[in-house]
Order: C-alpha cells, then structure tokens, then sequence
C-alpha cells in the first residue's frame, strides 16, 4: 500500500464517495479542470464528468446556497472554498439555512452537505489564507466540525461526512497537507464524527489539540519525554459534537491539561474545552488548565506567523508550568 | 473612432387589466375562461381573509409578529396558479396567498406564524421551502433546486419569489448570475411592492426597473402590473414553460404595493404618508377582478357574499383549530437539530425534560 499525503487522502475519499454514491456531487471554484487549488480534486473531472464535478461561478455564499437546495433536493453536495478566509460569505447560509432546514421543518427537508477548507497557518500564505475559524462553526446548533490531523483519519472522516445525513464542516489543516504521509487502505470505511482519539498514552498530563496544532503537541510530547515526563496527546478531531468524555477520563487519570489551537485565544474552542474541565473534572485537576493558542491580534502576515502560531516550545513550557504547580 | 453600441436592452411591462378591470390589450386563453378566473379570485379573497384573521390573532395576542399581503395578493396567487405540483415554490415571508394556492393550509400557516415548527412541515407540496426570513438568502437555494431539477433531467421548475429590497442583496445578484450561466430551470420573481420596511423602492437602486436587474445575468427579465393576476399568471406562465423546455431562467418584476405595514410590528405611519396608501387603494387586485368578472356578467353580490361566507368559515376553522393545538412536547426541541442526537445533546435534553412542565398549555390561548 502506497503511503498519500493528506491532500491526496482527501482527494482519494471524494473519489470513493463519488464512485460509490450517484447523489455525491462536488461544486466549487476551480473543482474541476485545475483539480482545487492544492489539488484535492485532481482528476475527479476526468473521470466523473462536469455533471458531477461542478466549476461554480466566483461566488462563495452563492456556493453555499447552491448546495443548500441540492441537499434539499436528495443530493449530497461537496461543496470546496478555496480557503478560510473567503468562508465568512457562507456563514449566513450555514447558520441561518444549512444548520436548521432539518428542524424548521420537522423533518421534512435536510441538508446533509460537507463544506471542505483548507485552514489554518504555517505555510506562508497570503493575507486571509491562514485562518482558523472552526470555534465560529462550532458554536452555531445543527452543524458539525471535523478537522482531522492525518491522511488515514482524513480519509474516514471525509467519508463519514459526506454520508452523515446532516450539514458538516469540514477543515483541512493546510500545514499537513503534504507535510504527512501514512499508508491509507481505501477500503471506504468510515471514521467515527463523534469521538476524540488518544495518539499517544502518558501518565503526566494531557495534551488536547486539533488540526495542525495536533503535530506540535506530539512533537511537544516527545520532548517532554525526554525529559521523564509522560504526555497524553489527544487530537479532538470532531469539535462538535464534542467527545468531552475522552478528555475528562484522561485528565482525570493525569490531573494537568494543556490545550493547544491555532486559532486566537478568546473565545477559542479551548475555553470550550476549559469549561468542560471545570463543570466535571475540577476535582481532578492538579493544576489551572493551560491554554496555548494564537493571540488575539490579527494574524501577522508571513514573516511573522511562526511567532503567532502555537509550536512545541510554547507547549513545553506551559506543560512546564502545569506540572510544577502544587 | 466614434464608440459603437456593442449590446442593447429592453425591459417589456405587461398588463392585462387596468385598475377598473377593463381589459388593456389582449388577454389570454386562460382569462377567457370565468371558472378559472373565478378561482384566482376565491384564492385572493381566501388570501386575505387569512390575512385579516392573522393580523387580528396577532392584535388579540394569540399569533406571534405576522407579515401581512394585503394589497399584494395578485403576485403570489398569479404565481403559484401558474406552476405545476411537482415545482417547488421557494417563498419570502409574505407569500401565503402562493403556499395556500400550492395546499399548505391555513391552519399550518396559523401553526408556523403563531410560533411552531409544525406550521413548516406542509403536509402538501412537501418539496417546497418553509418561508425565508433572511431577505433574499433563499434565492441561491432556488438555484440549487433547479441544478437538481436539470441534473436528473426532470421537467420541473424552481420559483422564488422575494421583495424590492432582495433585489440589493448580494445573494441575489449571485443566484441570478449562476442560474444564467448554467441555464437553469428557475423563476425568480420579485415582488415589488415599494417599501422594504420604511426604505421606499427608489432609494433601493438606481436602475429605473428592478426587472433589469436580469439583463446583467444574461437572462430574460420582464416588468408586470403586480396587480393584475392575469398579467402576473401569463408571465409566470410564459416563465415556467421557458425554464420547463430548458431555455433557462428568468426573472419577472411584479409591481404592486404593501398596502398593509411591514408587519404587525411595524407603524407605517412612522415614514409613509396616509395620502400616498390611500392613492393605491384604487389599484389593488382584487377590486379589479371583480370588477372585470362583474362587468361580465359572472359574478354578483350574491356570489361575493357566499364566497366570503364560505373562506371565511374554513379560515375561522382553523384558526380556531390553531388555537386549539396544544405546543409540541419539550423534547421536540432537540428532536430534529440532527437526524440522530449525538450523545453530547442527550443531558442538554435531559435537562429541558426536568423543566417542562407535565402537561403542555395550549398554544397562545
């Protein structure tokens, strides 16, 4: 089996999604002939045809929309946006159309589509391509967020997305796109959208991430290792809904957590986090629960986002100052 | 080198009608016919005194905020009569004349106006979209609709319809934009009745029609006395048959005016002067159809008087089944968020069950 790299694992789900299922259909811009912009529809024109692989005029919200009155149709549209920073058009669609048609209507119509990005740093982009707004998606009701953090459990989550019967965002780390390789059996077995994995065991403390910030507290595990110290590492995968359960057992056996996101500390997904921790885990923790996320500035432009952007240093040290707190 | 004209647009006006119910110019086959022209007017009477019994719900405390058509009922009544079962109608909030004409009943509009979810779940016309809120932002859904519709080479036809003040949206202009690229089997009406809420349809846009706004899209676009449900059926009708026969989209301005406030909320009086509604009284639709089917010879005030007897008997009926629906358990609330509650849900659900009361009170008696 050939080892892909995340990008072609994407690549390789929508062609078994597609293959397997004639109401799967992919829109976006430059989907079709230009194979996406980091090519994660490469070759899927070629062989499923413009009916299904579909080059949608430049217009986000209108992409969304679009697929909103697909899914209500019976179809399961796989809609591309060719980076976070232009998703802030669909989010009128998402919240106020793709999130709730199921329960406006009893039942009646329902929108079971996958919007897919590109998201987050680390690869010198330009302005507005570095984003992570996952904690904006994962507060509205009616949606769920999935970001995975490798090829196979890209793989799996995009099938099981795209066979949920509900709406799912979908974000694909950019840093990790080529960055990663493992072998990925396309055996079109789908990943559980509702679970939090444990990547690595330890005794010491937890380490909570998700997306690209996932390779830095594993690399950040490492190093602690070297010096006696145990680390769990946990990669949310699924924000919504969340698997606060795999957490709290985990820190319930370390007592210490350091929670790790790309995007801006307040109002991040690791408050959400923290304050699962607190209702139902205080009486575990051994120390305040730490945080190491991108500030609340602007994202700098290239030059300066290694500064910005978590990496295994910050979270050594923050686990650093979980494990001496008495 | 002198500048050449490169492209040249017109925009036709349509009506069939004038505001006395004489005919001005040709009518259709259809208008011939008093049986069907008969049945747009019972659906514009019956819109109405839907309307008038919502309005007085809502003034008595027993219906939630509530949009009223009076004055516009021609467009969605025109519309709707024009369409097949198996198209699907994408509303505005202000369209009930068209989701009554299509089977949704006064009942579930009552349902849906007085707060419950129910009143979406249309037991007829099921494909069709619940009422639109966010202004213009189901417009990209109709496009949607119809690139299923041509993907499975269905003879069907995807019609939204939405006001004056959609047609500034950006939604809007990109649904067009992409139903005239792909050639979609979709009508996008705009009802155009001159306010969106206090803001009047000249400070809306420049452009001397909103029907124009189509040309930029590439596809047809046509004015229509709104008032006239003759002239809005045989655009509509013309529309239809176009997107159905796959010669694509198009979009029909339907000119007409809310004679009524925004909504229950609303106080016209705030930004619109008496005079100018009272001026546009003359001209609403359903005067001039009785007075064209009564200058005929085909209705007297007799048939007026059983007419609203009977509308009005079946709309007290079922407000006062309305009234008389219990809410929805608690539970519902979750119920349908997602197709299967995940686990996560389950204590948020456990906890609205600890807090409902045993037996729920009967809907806003």
């Amino acid at each position: 089996m050939a080892e892909i790299t995340l990008v072609q694992a994407v690549n390789l789900a929508l062609a078994r999604a597609l293959a397997e299922d004639e109401r799967v259909l992919v829109l976006g811009e430059d989907v079709g002939a230009d194979g996406g912009v980091f090519r994660a529809t490469d070759g899927l024109l070629a062989r499923f045809g413009e009916a299904r692989i579909v080059d949608t005029p430049l217009a986000e919200a209108a992409i969304a929309g679009l697929s909103v009155g697909l899914a209500a149709q019976g179809f399961r549209p796989v809609a591309e946006i060719q980076f976070t920073g232009f998703i802030y058009p669909v989010i009128d669609q998402l919240v106020n159309h793709a999130s709730r048609l199921r329960t406006r209507t009893r039942g009646r119509l329902s929108c079971p589509l996958v919007l897919r990005a590109p998201c987050g740093g680390g690869v010198r982009a330009p302005e507005h391509h570095s984003e992570s707004p996952e904690a904006m998606f994962a507060h509205v009701p009616g949606l769920r967020v999935v970001i995975p953090s490798s090829p196979r459990r890209a793989y799996g989550m995009l099938l099981a997305a795209i066979r949920d019967p509900d709406p799912v965002v979908f974000l694909e780390p950019t840093r990790l796109y080529r960055t990663l390789r493992e072998e990925v059996a396309d055996d079109g077995a789908a990943a559980p959208l509702d679970r939090c994995f444990v990547l690595r065991e330890g005794r010491d403390l937890t380490l909570v991430a998700w997306g690209g910030a996932v390779r830095d507290a594993l690399a950040a595990a490492e190093a602690l290792a070297k010096g006696g110290v145990g680390a769990e590492v946990i990669d949310v995968a699924t924000l919504k809904p969340l698997d606060a359960d795999t957490i709290l057992a985990s820190v319930g056996r370390t007592g210490r957590c350091v929670i790790v996101h790309e995007a801006p500390l307040t109002g991040g997904f690791g408050g959400e986090i923290a304050a699962r921790l607190a209702e139902r885990g205080l009486l575990s923790l051994l120390a305040p629960v730490e945080r190491v996320a991108g500030y609340d500035t602007v994202m700098p432009l290239p030059r300066l986002e290694h500064l910005y952007l978590p990496n295994p240093a910050r979270i050594v040290a923050a686990a650093r100052r979980a494990l001496a707190y008495a | 080198m002198a500048q050449q004209t490169i492209a040249r647009f017109e925009i036709g006006y349509r009506r069939c009608l004038g505001p006395d119910g004489a005919a001005a110019g040709g009518l259709p086959d259809f208008a011939r016919d008093a049986a069907t022209l008969i049945a747009l007017y019972r659906a514009m009477v019956r819109c109405r005194a839907f309307d008038a019994k919502a309005v007085a719900l809502q003034r008595t405390g027993r219906l939630g905020t509530f949009a009223s058509s009076l004055g516009q009922e021609a467009v969605a009544v025109g519309v709707a009569a024009a369409m097949l079962p198996q198209d699907v109608l994408l509303p505005s909030f202000r369209e009930h004349g068209a989701q009554l004409w299509r089977g949704v009943t006064p009942l579930e509009l009552f349902l849906y106006w007085g707060g419950d979810e129910r009143g979406s779940d249309f037991a007829a016309a099921r494909q069709d979209f619940p009422v639109c809120v966010p202004v213009g932002s189901h417009a990209p859904h109709a496009a949607g609709v119809a690139l299923a519709f041509k993907l499975r080479r269905e003879q069907r036809v995807a019609v939204a319809i939405f006001g004056d003040g959609a047609t500034s949206k950006g939604d809007v202009a990109e649904a067009l934009n992409i139903a005239g690229v792909w050639q979609l089997p979709v009508v996008f009406v705009v009802a155009n009745n001159q306010w969106a809420i206090s803001v009047p349809r000249r400070r809306q846009s420049a452009a001397e029609t909103l029907a124009q706004k189509a040309v930029a899209a590439g596809i047809p676009g046509e004015q229509v006395d709104g008032n006239d449900v003759v002239a809005v059926r045989e655009a509509a009708e013309a529309a239809l048959a176009r997107a159905r026969s796959g010669a694509g989209p198009s979009v029909i301005e339907a000119v007409t005016y809310r004679l009524s406030d925004h909504t229950t909320a609303d106080d016209a009086s705030r930004y619109r002067d008496d005079a100018e509604v009272s001026r546009h009284w003359p001209e609403e639709p359903l005067l001039r159809l009785r007075a064209h089917l009564a200058a005929a010879g085909r209705w007297a005030k007799a048939d007026e008087e059983r007419l609203l007897a009977e509308v009005a008997a079946e709309i007290d009926a079922a407000a006062a089944a309305y009234l008389a629906t219990p809410p929805q358990a608690a539970a519902s609330i979750f119920e349908h968020t997602f197709a299967t509650l995940p686990a996560e849900l389950e204590a948020q659900r456990a906890a609205v069950l600890a807090e409902a009361p045993a037996t729920p009170a009967v809907a806003a008696g």
